[in-house]
């Protein structure tokens, strides 16, 4: 069994609402992202989104969207996406996604993308910007490798989509919360919970929830209500808020402060 | 999208886009889940008020009655002396109201967002073409209108700041990465994802994810199909040689498209060939871009190996971007539209020689189209019917060209 498949069955056996983590990789480098999803791991994330940084992201706020700027103006590539993979690997099991835009990994091909993909340790690719109904040879070509393709529910997504996003998807369905873009709210969408409720009945597949996660009290109000949820911008805002030496400590704190639980 | 090119079906583009949105490889609908609700309600209303008699009177009216069509076609023989033996007929889209095509799109859609009950309407401009066409159709119809525009564009096309601003429109400036259209774009699209359930987004080009480029496409076509008109007027036959500049593409299919399926057209594309042909020195993505996904749409991308954006530089803000539409990409696949690029410079000659000697001064966009045939009218047969796209009027160029020559003297 892979490890995201895993996951979600230890998380059902425990019987609580797991954390996904994200981080832009190479931001601001790539050894300091290395650290920090290994400090994340021990702050109690159970997966981790790895983000390729992308010129033109669309569906990301201003915190991802300066994190990105900051990877690309270090020179990080896909290759160095790929190092720290393997770096995080070597130590780890935890699951491993990459997060990014199609374009840069159309660029690289996606065979040789799968392929090497899966060979550094990733486990899944989400990518905003592809629809179920454009992925078909996208998806072949992960699957050949044994890497996942997850795809994104919105709240705007009609009853006959969430039956096919649910079918397509690899593993779990991405929700996000509202219709936007990522980022820190201080509150949860209004319509966000009673939503869930009605979309978990239709899915098969587990469910995570992300964009605009950042605090304790939101998760306290969704952990019944999905098996994941998806922390993003607060850790990378919080990467950035000091010098590279202690950020795998503050993205951790972030992660303490909104699970109850310690690292496995 | 395959990553192996699937085989063209058609070298007429009149069935295209598919159901999806492509064409040929090109095209398509790559963008976040949030939209695909909102992209398929735009689909199904467009294609119902295109069929409703009633739509298509009130466009049709405030086109006639408030843009101004038909425009003319002048001829302009002391230019075309310049550039070769032919005979050159200008499109003169700058005679429209706002001083540019982009207002054909701008009231069509503007028309849609209204009888979907959208109250708000957001927009990108470059140049200000689109974002004044956008903010006048607003006004026109009483919709609220926003307008992202890059803040190295809003300097140098600050009296298209003022005016959308006089038309009651909010401009939101744009400072993320190269400040210029395609982060006016990224920018748009945040603001949709955010408010998609209110709003509508006027996009001003053939780009974009699938319905926009067939929606522009066919708002634009009215321009190749009164040519066709006025050229059977005045010479009795289609032209040899159709020719328009190509930023994302609207103003060239909107010549080409009617003209399509007249098989013994010559159509020529122009691109910005900018400073030279370095990457980041010009918008010519026919020589120097690969196949890519940018904004929605699967087209020819200016980017560098890892698939990152590359940035671009033009002379004109209209043409300054590193994508172009996917019709255009498919009838380049397919050999049925030729892309060249013209230099800034050219470019800038040909704005001075048409204003000297035919009292016409044109946009900075349409200039490379003209200096293409400065430079290249040679080869053009003695006699030949030219129909160029005057695309826009050069006053919002004005200010641009006058502080570069300062420079320069």
């Amino acid at each position: 069994m892979n490890r995201v498949d895993a996951m979600f069955k230890r998380l059902k056996r425990e019987k609580r609402c797991g954390l996904i983590a994200y981080v832009t990789c190479g931001d601001p480098d790539v050894d300091t992202t290395v650290r920090v999803v290994e400090e994340l791991e021990r702050a109690g994330a159970d997966a981790i989104e790895l983000g390729v940084p992308f010129s033109d992201p669309i569906a990301d706020g201003p915190v991802i969207q300066a994190a990105a700027q900051r990877a690309l103006e270090g020179g990080t590539t896909l290759l160095d996406v790929f190092r720290a993979a393997r770096a995080i690997r070597e130590k780890s099991q935890i699951p491993l996604i990459a997060f990014s835009y199609l374009n840069p990994l159309l660029r690289f091909g996606m065979e040789r993308f799968g392929k090497d993909g899966a060979a550094a340790g990733f486990d899944a690719v989400l990518l905003t910007d592809l629809l179920p109904e454009a992925a078909r040879e996208i998806q072949r070509s992960l699957h050949h490798h044994g890497l996942g393709l997850v795809f994104l529910l919105a709240p705007t997504s009609s009853e006959k989509r969430i039956t096919m996003i649910d079918r397509a998807s690899d593993g779990f369905v991405y929700y996000v919360s509202t219709t936007g873009v990522t980022g820190t709210r201080s509150d949860l969408d209004p319509a966000l919970l009673g939503r869930l409720d009605e979309i978990r009945l239709r899915l098969r597949k587990p469910l995570a929830v992300g964009f605009g996660i950042s605090k304790r009290e939101h998760y306290d109000a969704l952990r019944e209500r999905c098996a994941c949820v998806v922390v993003g911008s607060a850790i990378v805002r919080a990467i950035a808020d000091g010098d590279p030496v202690g950020a795998p400590q503050r993205a951790g704190d972030v992660v303490r402060s909104i699970v109850y639980h310690s690292g496995q | 999208m395959t990553e192996q090119p699937r085989k063209p079906r058609a070298t007429s583009s009149k069935s295209l886009p598919d159901r999806a949105g492509y064409f040929g490889d090109f095209g398509g609908r790559y963008v976040p889940e949030t939209l695909t609700a909102a992209l398929d309600e735009f689909d199904a209303a467009y294609r119902k008020m295109r069929r409703d008699r009633e739509f298509r009177h009130e466009l049709d009216r405030i086109l006639a009655e408030f843009v101004g069509r038909p425009t003319p076609l002048t001829e302009a023989p002391r230019f075309a002396e310049l550039c070769g033996r032919f005979r050159l007929f200008l499109k003169r889209e700058d005679l429209n109201h706002t001083g540019a095509h982009k207002i054909n799109n701008a009231v069509g859609q503007a028309l849609v967002a209204r009888n979907m009950g959208k109250k708000r309407i957001i927009a990108e401009t470059g140049a200000g073409q689109h974002g004044v066409a956008t903010a006048t159709a607003c006004a026109l119809l009483g919709l609220q209108c926003v307008v992202y525009m890059g803040e190295v564009d809003m300097a140098r096309q600050e009296l298209n700041v003022f005016r959308m601003r006089l038309l009651g429109a909010e401009v939101v400036p744009v400072s993320s990465g190269s400040r210029t259209l395609k982060d006016a774009i990224n920018e748009a699209i945040r603001d949709w994802v955010t408010n998609v359930r209110t709003t509508h987004y006027i996009l001003g080009s053939v780009l974009g994810p699938h319905p926009y480029p067939m929606v522009v496409r066919d708002f634009q076509s009215v321009i190749g199909r009164e040519a066709l008109v006025q050229l059977r007027k005045r010479v009795g036959k289609t032209p040899d040689v159709a020719i328009a500049c190509v930023g994302g593409g609207s103003n060239a299919i909107g010549l080409f498209y009617e003209m399509l399926k007249h098989e013994s057209i010559r159509m020529i594309g122009v691109e910005a060939g900018g400073r030279g042909p370095k990457l980041g020195d010009h918008a010519a993505r026919f020589s120097g871009g690969m196949p890519g996904v940018l904004h929605g749409t699967h087209s020819m991308v200016l980017q560098d190996e890892f698939g990152q954006i590359s940035e671009t530089h033009s002379i004109s803000a209209g043409l300054d971007y590193p994508s172009v539409g996917p019709e255009h990409a498919y009838l380049q696949q397919v050999g049925r539209i030729e892309y060249h690029d013209c230099s800034d410079e050219l470019a800038l000659e040909a704005f001075h020689r048409l204003s000297e000697k035919e009292g016409i001064i044109p946009a900075l966009e349409s200039s490379h189209a003209l200096g293409w045939l400065m430079r290249n009218g040679n080869d053009i047969a003695t006699g030949s019917v030219v129909v160029a796209n005057l695309s826009g009027r050069g006053d919002k160029d004005v200010p641009q060209i006058a502080a570069l020559e300062q420079r320069h003297t």
